[in-house]
């Protein structure tokens, strides 16, 4: 009598919790396919919502506001995510999982295209909701496809860049063997030589993907299998751990993200940089800039000529539970359409698609350095399209950083991030 | 038990020890100011450093000169621009109004079990104190999924109460334990006898028990409502741009450039959310507690 | 009032008036038992509801999850499919960090794969634990008594010692990287070089010393909660008898202050096994600085089923650390008194 009285309360709750873990489908496994849900509301119209990132620079409002001038009755919301990539990774994975129909239109990282892809959340962008890709630069087209169909059409790209010091440095190096003759400049100036991001984060696969890119390796072959046990991919890795051993790197660059990498770069502290346009505007304009009017930029150094950069940016990809799909594809063909896509550049400098732009001469006027991301977004590769990647970039952060650090040869860093992402791939 | 028998104990010593008595007593005033003046430097230093650093231009982030240089208001003007649709200012008020309820629904429920646990004799105490206990136990980061499922169901997602309520059970379990373990302490006999000189029992626990327990609820509330305020993994998937607490408005502080991390921006926001929850708990510690206990306990 | 209180020491001796939750032996015990249980019951329902919803279903649902494979990749398609049951598999894979093999079957885990680092987790997740848990308690302690004396200015000590906890975490996380920055302040002022965030011990103590400082007001102020419940009589009494600060410390205060004392380490205990933001943050789990939390948040990114099983991992060892204390170090807030009342007589 006494237990039960008062264990009612208690017995209550656990039955709540057993109901409701009924309710929430336990997440099971995940939805493959999604095959009915493509082939829904493809000539829905209505208002629908776009999700995206922190607007940094109040470019999507405008274009959101001038979108809606235009479409009274299908207008668009604008839901607005934090800053943090993973943050906005893990916001759009929870909504989709719930097969929420009010993320019509996202803005996705070029890197979660192939996972969202695979999971059957994102709309094929083929016949009736294709998208006319002519125009745009090729490895940025490739980085929204997953297994040779579109799901999300590129709207903004980005690629690494080679600042340099054009006071000390008479003319820019091409190759990689050319930039490390260079660094005796660097020595007799007391100054690094050369950094990109070495801090063991999303960066550094950028960077160590370019050095294998750069010397002809690469990281997935076409079927997505990992193809890392290769000369190439060796040559270029050693590249950078020979250079970190010898100082030319200097030691503090594993702490490097791309803001200390900028930092160091600004106050002079360092002859090359390898960072993101966005450190143009900074270093020509920030009061603690010392190398203002020294500015020099080029292409990535790569084996003979210009290097493979690591690719940028973001899509826009339709949600296969979006209600007004004719209404996401009409929004997404106006984001990538040129005239939004030079409003993009000028506003928020943000890197476009279209090539003919990079030869805009008021753009270029206004961002000097589009010429050379162009030949850098041209060359690039992107990152490995696949639906592992956060295991795919766990695999090479944490191996090129044991061995940029010393602690294992090119060859055994290669082999275990070979063997780590066959692991990945093999499912658990 | 140990109390007494140390009592009686010292009161051998008791001639030797007045003597000395009272050079002791300037002595430790002094350790004590010294004591007081590390912590003062050990808590406010890199204190000192985050507002240093919310009045330097964005240009000068890095700048490590102890002293304020390039001093500017650029980056609390930044912080609270709206313009761009930053909701700081929005996002402290739900931060406050969050940090309230779930501080007043907590205390009020949480003083309820423990009195149970600490004065009421009844069967499963102990397995009510683990299960309590044991929701302290699972990683946060692993109820984010079916949290959002369970609110996506019942359409509560950016509501407040999406945000209130598991920010209620993170802080419970603690509530309750520190409650039980000071109501356990409290000299409970006093409410007795406070009614064996006429107080009704509502007037003995209001002019007894209270004040005695003011401190042990005040500190309690003080944890709570800190916690609440730093919450932040479950707002940031849980929470709309309307409810938004300020813990997820400062994650969307963005710099001027993509890949610009606002370190400045981020600091002066840290500053302004600090220094007013600073200044509420003095206020607090000042009217209501030192009222309350006035010549009850030190 | 107050007069009331003067006199009385903290604990009335064994004859003193009637404590309501003895239980009178007897006859009527039965009936008193059925009532307070009673009683009991609707005090606690709240709190066990408010727990079963947003704790307890997740953590079931978790269980649920944790016996399913993670979705695999259809080869042809090139589209996830649902995994299917994996019994204990899951658990078997983290606890012996077994990794799948592009043949079938499963191999040791690859250095890069986060199944290769559960036990290094798990080791960083106690290091960090008993350091910091150390630290914050001798130093909470300090401060505690520093602020229960008397003196001018002791408002402004409790003012100040609440500012690092009043900093929401995620600025005091990027406040310390900033700090630790190789030309950050840390480096200038002690004319060092140290690159804390690239290596392993620097790294650790960066976390160790940016967590300390963070949350040691949390233990100061229960401390000082459960210092501020003794009537300064106690002391008054103990100096007039001549006893030393050490022996006062010791036989008055410590004492006196355990119960609370042992809350605040449980809890932090628990928070500390959990820890995430700051190792996060400032060194994303490089140089061996994951913790056990981080280890799950990277793995929901990769597979939810298997990340649930770490979780339920992790709460099974916070578990055992726990039981450990309530039952072998007397954190146990009140189960000696439900069998014999204040614990003296």
């Amino acid at each position: 009598m006494k237990t039960r009285k008062f264990l009612l309360p208690a017995a209550t709750a656990g039955i709540l919790a057993l109901t409701l873990s009924a309710c929430g489908g336990g997440g099971g496994g995940t939805t493959g396919g999604g095959g009915t849900d493509a082939e829904a509301n493809l000539d829905g119209r209505g208002p629908i919502t776009y999700v995206q990132g922190k607007d940094n620079s109040n470019v999507v409002r405008p274009l959101v506001e001038k979108w809606n001038a235009a479409h009274p009755n299908e207008k668009v919301t604008f839901k607005e995510q934090t800053d943090q990539a993973d943050q906005q990774h893990d916001d759009l994975v929870q909504h989709y999982q719930a097969k929420d129909a009010n993320y019509d239109v996202a803005s996705v990282d070029v890197v979660w295209t192939a996972e969202f892809a695979a999971k059957g959340w994102l709309q094929p962008l083929k016949d009736k909701m294709a998208v006319d890709t002519t125009g745009m630069l090729k490895p940025t087209v490739d980085a929204g496809s997953y297994k040779g169909t579109l799901y999300a059409a590129p709207v903004s790209s980005d690629g690494g860049i080679l600042y340099y010091r054009k006071d000390l440095v008479p003319t820019a190096p091409k190759t990689w063997a050319e930039m490390m003759d260079m660094c005796s400049i660097a020595k007799a100036n007391n100054i690094g030589c050369y950094s990109g991001q070495f801090k063991q984060y999303e960066g550094l696969t950028v960077n160590a993907s370019e050095a294998i890119n750069s010397f002809g390796g690469s990281v997935l072959d076409k079927d997505g299998k990992p193809s890392l046990n290769t000369a190439d991919a060796k040559a270029g890795l050693e590249n950078l751990i020979k250079a970190y051993k010898d100082g030319n790197i200097p030691q503090e660059a594993i702490t490097y993200q791309e803001e200390e990498s900028r930092r160091a770069f600004q106050s002079g502290n360092l002859l090359f940089l390898r960072n993101w346009p966005y450190v143009y505007n900074l270093a020509t304009t920030e009061g603690s800039s010392v190398v203002k009017d020294k500015l020099g930029m080029t292409a990535l150094p790569g084996k003979d000529g210009p290097g493979a950069s690591s690719l940028g940016g973001h899509s826009a990809a339709v949600s296969v539970y979006s209600k007004n799909k004719a209404t996401a594809l009409d929004f997404v063909k106006f984001l990538v359409d040129a005239e939004q896509q030079k409003f993009f550049a000028t506003q928020g400098s943000l890197a476009p698609v279209l090539g003919d732009l990079y030869e805009d001469k008021e753009l270029v006027a206004k961002l000097p350095y589009l010429p050379v991301l162009k030949t850098s977004i041209e060359n690039a590769v992107p990152r490995p399209v696949t639906p592992f990647y956060p295991a795919v970039t766990q695999a090479i952060q944490e191996n090129s950083y044991a061995a940029l650090k010393g602690e294992k040869s090119a060859e055994q860093a290669l082999s275990d991030m070979q063997k780590s992402i066959e692991s990945a791939g093999a499912g658990s | 038990m140990s109390t007494s028998t140390a009592a009686t104990d010292l009161r051998a010593r008791q001639d030797k020890g007045r003597k000395t008595a009272q050079n002791r007593e300037k002595w430790a005033q002094g350790r004590t100011y010294i004591s007081a003046a590390v912590i003062l430097i050990w808590c406010l230093a890199p204190a000192y450093w985050m507002v240093v650093t919310a009045f330097r231009e964005v240009g000068f982030t890095y700048d490590t000169s102890i002293l304020p240089t390039h001093v500017t208001l650029d980056n609390f003007a930044t912080a609270f621009d709206t313009s761009f649709g930053n909701r700081f200012g929005q996002a402290l008020l739900n931060s406050i109004f969050i940090g309230v309820v779930v501080t007043a629904v907590s205390l009020l429920i949480g003083v309820f079990a423990a009195y149970a646990l600490a004065r009421l004799n009844f069967r499963f105490k102990f397995l009510v104190l683990g299960f309590i206990l044991g929701a302290s136990m699972f990683p946060g980061v692993a109820l984010i999924t079916p949290l959002f499922q369970l609110f996506t169901n019942i359409g509560w997602m950016g509501t407040y109460q999406a945000l209130i309520i598991p920010s209620i059970s993170f802080v419970l379990p603690l509530t309750v334990y520190t409650l039980t373990s000071f109501f356990r302490e409290m000299p409970w006999e006093l409410e007795e006898s406070a009614r064996v000189d006429g107080c009704t029992q509502g007037q003995a626990f209001r002019k007894v028990i209270m004040p005695l327990a003011a401190p042990a609820i005040f500190t309690t509330a003080i944890l709570a409502f800190i916690s609440s305020w730093n919450e932040f993994l479950i707002a940031s998937q849980l929470s709309s741009d309307a409810t938004q607490p300020v813990t997820v408005a400062i994650a969307s502080f963005a710099g001027a450039q993509p890949n610009q991390i606002p370190y400045t921006a981020i600091m002066a926001a840290g500053t302004i959310v600090t220094i007013p929850l600073v200044i509420l708990v003095l206020v607090f510690q000042r009217k209501i507690v030192a009222g309350l206990t006035a010549g009850a306990v030190k | 009032m107050a007069t009331e209180l003067g006199p009385t020491p903290v604990k009335k001796p064994a004859s003193g008036g009637p404590e309501v939750h003895h239980a009178p032996k007897g006859v009527g015990e039965d009936n008193k038992l059925m009532s307070q249980g009673r009683w009991a019951s609707w005090l606690l329902a709240p709190t066990i509801i408010a727990l079963g919803v947003v704790i307890v279903y997740p953590i079931i649902s978790a269980i649920v999850m944790s016996f399913q494979k993670d979705a695999g990749l259809d080869p042809v398609t090139g589209l996830f499919t649902a995994g299917g049951p994996a019994g204990i598999q899951n658990y078997v894979n983290w606890i012996g960090q077994q990794c799948a093999a592009p043949g079938g079957g499963t191999i040791a885990c690859p250095p890069g794969t986060l199944g290769g680092q559960f036990w290094s987790a798990t080791t960083t997740t106690f290091i960090f634990t008993i350091i910091t848990v150390t630290f914050e308690t001798i130093l909470g302690f300090w401060m505690a008594m520093i602020m229960a004396r008397t003196f001018k200015g002791r408002s402004l000590i409790r003012a100040a010692v609440l500012v690092p906890w009043a900093i929401p975490t995620a600025v005091t996380a990027q406040l310390w990287l900033f700090i630790f920055d190789f030309e950050g302040i840390a480096n200038k002022l002690f004319n060092a070089s140290i690159l804390w965030t690239g290596s392993e011990w620097p790294a650790k103590w960066a976390v160790i010393i940016a967590d300390t400082w963070k949350t040691t007001p949390f233990m100061a102020l229960l401390i000082l909660a459960g210092l501020q419940m003794i009537p300064a009589e106690v002391y008054e009494a103990a100096k007039v008898d001549g006893a030393t600060a050490w022996q006062r410390f010791r036989l008055i205060t410590l004492p006196l202050v355990k119960p609370a004392l042992m809350v605040a380490i449980l809890f932090r205990t628990l928070d500390a096994l959990r820890m995430f933001d700051l190792p996060y943050i400032l060194t994303q789990g490089a140089n061996n600085t994951t913790t056990l939390s981080i280890l799950v948040i990277n793995q929901i990114r990769q597979g939810f089923n298997a990340a649930a099983a770490l979780s339920t991992i992790t709460f099974i060892i916070i578990f055992l650390v726990a039981f450990i204390f309530v039952r072998f170090l007397g954190a146990n807030v009140v189960e000696q008194s439900g069998a014999t009342g204040k614990g003296k007589k």
